[in-house]
C-alpha cells in the first residue's frame, strides 16, 4: 500500500496524545523525523489498523476533536489511508472533524427521559448555550434512564473529565458550562463526577435471594478482596474442576439464552466456537448497551465490575480462547474506569494473565471504548469496530462461530449473559434452570425506576408492583426503541411469553408510560433514533428510516391513510430486507404503537 | 493455458419450482442465471466481492426469517428459492422507490425498466422528501464525481482499495443518509492519493462516476449512445496487452472501457490505457 498524505503537521498537544498510546515512532518509517540512517533501510510497518479507534479516542480525549494533522500522524503511525481513517472518524458520534469546544454537554433526549421531562432540560440548555452543534448536543440514550433526564458533560484534557447531570434540574443547567469541582479522581484515566452511588439505580439493593445483583451496592468495587470475600471466584475454580467440555455442558443444561435480544442458546454457541479447528479463537463482550432504555449491563460493570472479570474468565476457558475484547460504548465512563481498575487489579493478582489460579489457564482482556454508534452493538459490527473498520453489520453467515474477529472463531455475549455463568456454576445447571434470573430496566412513570431482578415466569404486572407506578399507566414499552408496546400488564416475562403477546423481552427494557406523555412526539423520537443511528450500508434501513421519520411527521400533523400504508410498506421492507437487526427491528415500536394505542386514529 | 480448477461438487436447488444444478459455492444469483432468471441488481459487479447493500436482489429462501440478498447468499443444496414471490416483490418495489425518491437514477442503466416492472411509484414520498442532490465535483479533467446519483454501492470504494488498485484514494464517510463517498477531509481528487485509473468509473453502476467527455457531453445534448460504436483493441503503451474497448462517435473516442472477462486485468486499466487517448 502507497500512501499519500497532503502534509498537514499535528500539534505537539496531539503528537504527544497519540505517542502516549503507541509509544514514540521507532523511525521514519513510521510516521517519525528522517534520519540519514532511515535512508539506509526499507521497512514495513506493522500492521495496527486495530489501534485506529483509541488513536482517535486518545487525540479527542486530549484534545476534544480530531484535526487533519492529527489524523495524518495517525495514519503514518498505523500504516493506514487517510482516505479509510476519515470515513471511521465520522462515522462515530463522539468524534468531531471540525474545530469545537474541549466541553461538550451531551444532553440525553431519548425516550425514558423524554417520558421524564427531558424536553424543558434540552430548551433551557438551548436558553443557556444557544442552538446545538458545537458546545452542546442532543444525544442518544445515555443509559441513566433510571435518573432521568440525563446529560454528560465529556471535557478533553489530561485526564479528561466525565461529568454526568443527572437528574438534570433547572439548576445544575447553569452550572454545565463549567468545569467540576477538583477532587481526588481515583480513577486511572478518566476522571468521573457527578455520579451517585451504585445503588441508587437498584431498589433491590441487599434483598436475600439474588443472584446477579447480590454484590451490588453491597460490596466495595474496587476491591477484589471484597469480590473473594463475597463468593467471588467461586465459580471460576468450579470451572476449573469441570474441564472446558464440563463447562460447556453445564451452559448448555441451564438452558442460558443470550441477554442482548436474540435469545441464542450461549451453549450452542460456545460449543460451536470451542469445536472450530481454526485458532486463535477470540473472546467478546459486547458492552456497547445502547438499546434506548437500557441499563443493566452499567449496573453490573460499575457495581460488580470483577464478576465480569471472572466470568469472561470462564467463558475464554471454555472456548479456547486466549484474548478476550471488553467493548463499553463511549458514554459510560464510570463503567470504563471501574473496569480498568479491575482488569489491571486482577492481572496483578495472577487472575489474568499467564497461568491463572496455577491452572495453566492464558488469558487477558483488552478494554475497548465505542465512541457513540449504537450500531457497534450489533455482533457483527462490533468486530469492525474493534478491527478499526467502520462499525458496519457484517453479511451472515459466515457466522461469528465461524468467521468474527479478526477472521477468527470468535464467542460474542452480552455482559448480562456472561454474569450468569457464574450462579450456574456456582449452584448447578439443575438449580439455576429451576430459578433463572434476568435483570429488567424499568424507568418512565415509575415510582422506584432501576434494575430489578427477578426470575423467569414473572408477569409484567407483579414487576411494575415492586417498582410501584405514577399516573396513569397507558403502555408499556418493552425492549427498548427496538421493541414494541403492550398494554396487557399479565403477560408473563419470558421470551416465549413476550413472543406469544407479539412483543419482545430484547434487552429487558421496561419503560412506563403514562398519559402524561405525548405518544406522538415519542415515536418521533425512536423514528429519529433509527435514523440517526442507521450506519447507511443498506438502502432499506438508510433510506427506509427516514421516510419512516418523515411520514411520522405528516402523520402527526394529519392523519393520512396513504400515509398509513407507506409507513407499513416501508416498515415491512426495512424488516425484510435490511441487512441488520437495526432495520429489521426498526419499525417495530411504531407498528406497534398503531396497531394497538391506536396512536394515529 | 487456462488454469483448472479444482473440481467442484454439484447441488441441486430449486429456483421457483425448477431445480437447477450449479457447482458447491456458486450464489443464489449464479444459480438464477442457470435457470434464465432475471434479478435486478445494482451494487453487484462482475468483478467485486458481493458488498450486498442495494438488497434490490433479495428473493425468499424458504424458511429464512428475512429475504436474502441473492447476489452474495450462498446457494446450498435443496434450498428452495422463490425470485418472483409477492413478498421479495413488494421489498423490491419498495427498495426501487426508496432509492428512486433519494437518488437521481436518470443515468442508471435498466433503472427505468425496473420501476415499470415492479410498479414502483418514487413520488409518494411526497416532493419534500430528502434527497442527497448536490452539485457535482469537477475537481479534474479526466472524471467527475456526481454524487446526487451516488446509491452507495461501495463499489467504486472497492475498485479503489484492497480489491483491485490498492490506492484507497476514497473511503465512505459519514453515517446513515449522510454516508458519502469522500477522500479524507473531502480534499479535491488532486490533492488525494488518485492515481486516475479510472477504475471506480469503470465500476460504478448509476453514472455517478463517469468520464469528463461523458458529463460535458451530457451536459450539451450530444451523447448519444445509438450513435456510438464500440471497438475492442490491445493498449499500445506497454507489453502487459491490456484490452481497450473504444467507444467512438463521431468519429471520436468518447469514453475507454475494459472488457471485465479479459482474464488478465479484469476490466482494469491505468491511467494510460483508460485516458491517454489524446494521440489518436
Amino acid at each position: 500500500m502507497d500512501l499519500r498524505f497532503r502534509g498537514a503537521e499535528p500539534s505537539e498537544e496531539e503528537r504527544a496524545a497519540i505517542d502516549a498510546l503507541l509509544g514514540p515512532p521507532a523511525s521514519a518509517w513510521d510516521g517519525g523525523a528522517r534520519t540519514e540512517q532511515d535512508l539506509r533501510f526499507a521497512a514495513r510497518a506493522e500492521a495496527a489498523r486495530d489501534q485506529l479507534l483509541p488513536a482517535l479516542h486518545a487525540v479527542n480525549d486530549r484534545v476534544g476533536w480530531i484535526s487533519e494533522g492529527a489524523l495524518e500522524y495517525i495514519c503514518r503511525r498505523l500504516t493506514i489511508p487517510p482516505a479509510e481513517a476519515y470515513g471511521v472518524a465520522t462515522f462515530y458520534a463522539l468524534f468531531s472533524v471540525q474545530p469545537r469546544p474541549k466541553r461538550v454537554l451531551h444532553v440525553c433526549t431519548d425516550l425514558a427521559c423524554q417520558a421524564k421531562g427531558a424536553e424543558s432540560v434540552r430548551r433551557r440548555v438551548e436558553d443557556h448555550f444557544g442552538p446545538a452543534g458545537t458546545s452542546w448536543q442532543e444525544s442518544p440514550c445515555l443509559g441513566m434512564c433510571e435518573r432521568a433526564p440525563a446529560a454528560l458533560a465529556l471535557e478533553a484534557g489530561t485526564p479528561p473529565v466525565a461529568q454526568v447531570y443527572a437528574p438534570a434540574t433547572p439548576e445544575t443547567i447553569t452550572t454545565m458550562a463549567e468545569a467540576p469541582p477538583n477532587s481526588n479522581g481515583s480513577t486511572p484515566s478518566v476522571k468521573v463526577t457527578g455520579e451517585t452511588p451504585e445503588r441508587a439505580a437498584v431498589p433491590q439493593t441487599g434483598q436475600d435471594g439474588l443472584l446477579l445483583l447480590r454484590r451490588i451496592g453491597t460490596v466495595d468495587p474496587a476491591s477484589l478482596d471484597d469480590y473473594r470475600a463475597a463468593g467471588g471466584y467461586t465459580a471460576l475454580r468450579r470451572a476449573f474442576e469441570l474441564g472446558p467440555a464440563g463447562v460447556i455442558r453445564e451452559v448448555l443444561e441451564s438452558g442460558l439464552v443470550g441477554r442482548g435480544g436474540a435469545a441464542f442458546p450461549t451453549g450452542r454457541k460456545w460449543d460451536a466456537t470451542a469445536r472450530q479447528p481454526d485458532h486463535p479463537h477470540y473472546l467478546v463482550c459486547n458492552a456497547d448497551e445502547s438499546e434506548p432504555g437500557t441499563f443493566k449491563d452499567r449496573v453490573i460493570m460499575e457495581g460488580d465490575p470483577y464478576a465480569l472479570v471472572e466470568a469472561m474468565t470462564i467463558a475464554a476457558y471454555a472456548t479456547g480462547c486466549a484474548k478476550g475484547y471488553l467493548y463499553i460504548r463511549g458514554e459510560y465512563p464510570r463503567a470504563v474506569a471501574r473496569l480498568q481498575h479491575a482488569i489491571a487489579t486482577a492481572r496483578a493478582r495472577g487472575l489474568l494473565g499467564d497461568d491463572i489460579l496455577g491452572k495453566g489457564l492464558s488469558f487477558d482482556i483488552e478494554l475497548r471504548r465505542g465512541a457513540g454508534a449504537y450500531i457497534c452493538g450489533e455482533e457483527t459490527a462490533i468486530f469492525n469496530s474493534i478491527e478499526g473498520q467502520r462499525g458496519e453489520p457484517r453479511s451472515k453467515p459466515p457466522f461469528p462461530v465461524e468467521k468474527g474477529l479478526f477472521g477468527k472463531p470468535t464467542v460474542v455475549n452480552n455482559v448480562e449473559t456472561l454474569v450468569n455463568v457464574l450462579p450456574i456454576l456456582e449452584r448447578g445447571a439443575q438449580a439455576y434452570a429451576a430459578a433463572e434470573p434476568k435483570l429488567f430496566c424499568v424507568s418512565g412513570a415509575v415510582e422506584r425506576p432501576g434494575v430489578y431482578e427477578l426470575t423467569f415466569g414473572a408477569t409484567l404486572r407483579e414487576l411494575l408492583d415492586l417498582s410501584g407506578t405514577t399516573g396513569t399507566t397507558r403502555a408499556v414499552l418493552l425492549g427498548g426503541a427496538a421493541g414494541a408496546f403492550v398494554t396487557d400488564l399479565d403477560i408473563p416475562l419470558t421470551f416465549e411469553g413476550t413472543r406469544a403477546a407479539g412483543a419482545t423481552l430484547g434487552s429487558g427494557v421496561v419503560l412506563v408510560i403514562d398519559d402524561g406523555v405525548d405518544l406522538k412526539s415519542l415515536l418521533l423520537r425512536i423514528a429519529e433514533f433509527f435514523r440517526d443511528e442507521s450506519c447507511g450500508q443498506c438502502v432499506p434501513c438508510r433510506v427506509g428510516t427516514v421516510r419512516q421519520e418523515e411520514a411520522l411527521h405528516r402523520l402527526s400533523r394529519r392523519v393520512d391513510d396513504d400515509d398509513l400504508v407507506l409507513l407499513r410498506e416501508v416498515g415491512q421492507t426495512m424488516r425484510d430486507a435490511s441487512i441488520c437487526g437495526l432495520g429489521q427491528t426498526a419499525w417495530n415500536a411504531v407498528e406497534s404503537a398503531i396497531d394497538r394505542l391506536g396512536v394515529f386514529r | 493455458m487456462i488454469p483448472l480448477q479444482p473440481p467442484r461438487r454439484l447441488i441441486d436447488v430449486e429456483i421457483d419450482g425448477e431445480t437447477v444444478r450449479v457447482p458447491e459455492g456458486s450464489t443464489i444469483l449464479d444459480a438464477c442465471a442457470v435457470a434464465g432468471k432475471d434479478i435486478p441488481t445494482l451494487c453487484y459487479g462482475d468483478t467485486l466481492t458481493p458488498k450486498n447493500a442495494c438488497r434490490v436482489c433479495v428473493v425468499e429462501v424458504e424458511g429464512a426469517r428475512t429475504l436474502a440478498p441473492a447476489c452474495s447468499r450462498k446457494a446450498e443444496k435443496g434450498m428452495k428459492v422463490g425470485t418472483d414471490t409477492e413478498r421479495a416483490r413488494q421489498s423490491r418495489k419498495v427498495v426501487l422507490e426508496l432509492l428512486a425518491s433519494s437518488v437521481d437514477l436518470s443515468t442508471t442503466p435498466r433503472a427505468a425498466e425496473w420501476t415499470k416492472e415492479y410498479d414502483a411509484d418514487p413520488a409518494r414520498f411526497g416532493d419534500d422528501a430528502a434527497t442527497v442532490e448536490q452539485p457535482a465535483k469537477v475537481d479534474n479533467e479526466l472524471y467527475v464525481r456526481d454524487y446526487s446519483k451516488c446509491i452507495m454501492c461501495y463499489k467504486c470504494v472497492d475498485a479503489c482499495g484492497d480489491q483491485w488498485q490498492n490506492t484507497f484514494a476514497i473511503g465512505v464517510a459519514g453515517r446513515g443518509f449522510d454516508t458519502t463517498i469522500s477522500t479524507e477531509f473531502d480534499a479535491p481528487l488532486t490533492d488525494s492519493a488518485c492515481v486516475y485509473c479510472g477504475n471506480c468509473v469503470e465500476v460504478c453502476p448509476t453514472g455517478a462516476l463517469s468520464f469528463k467527455s461523458e458529463f460535458d457531453m451530457r451536459a450539451e445534448g450530444t451523447w448519444d449512445e445509438s450513435k456510438q460504436t464500440e471497438t475492442t483493441t490491445i493498449c499500445s503503451y506497454c507489453g502487459v496487452g491490456c484490452n481497450l474497448t473504444l467507444h467512438v462517435q463521431d468519429n471520436k473516442i468518447v469514453k475507454v472501457t475494459s472488457p471485465h472477462d479479459n482474464p488478465v486485468t479484469k476490466g482494469n486499466l491505468c491511467v494510460k490505457g483508460r485516458f491517454g487517448y489524446g494521440y489518436v
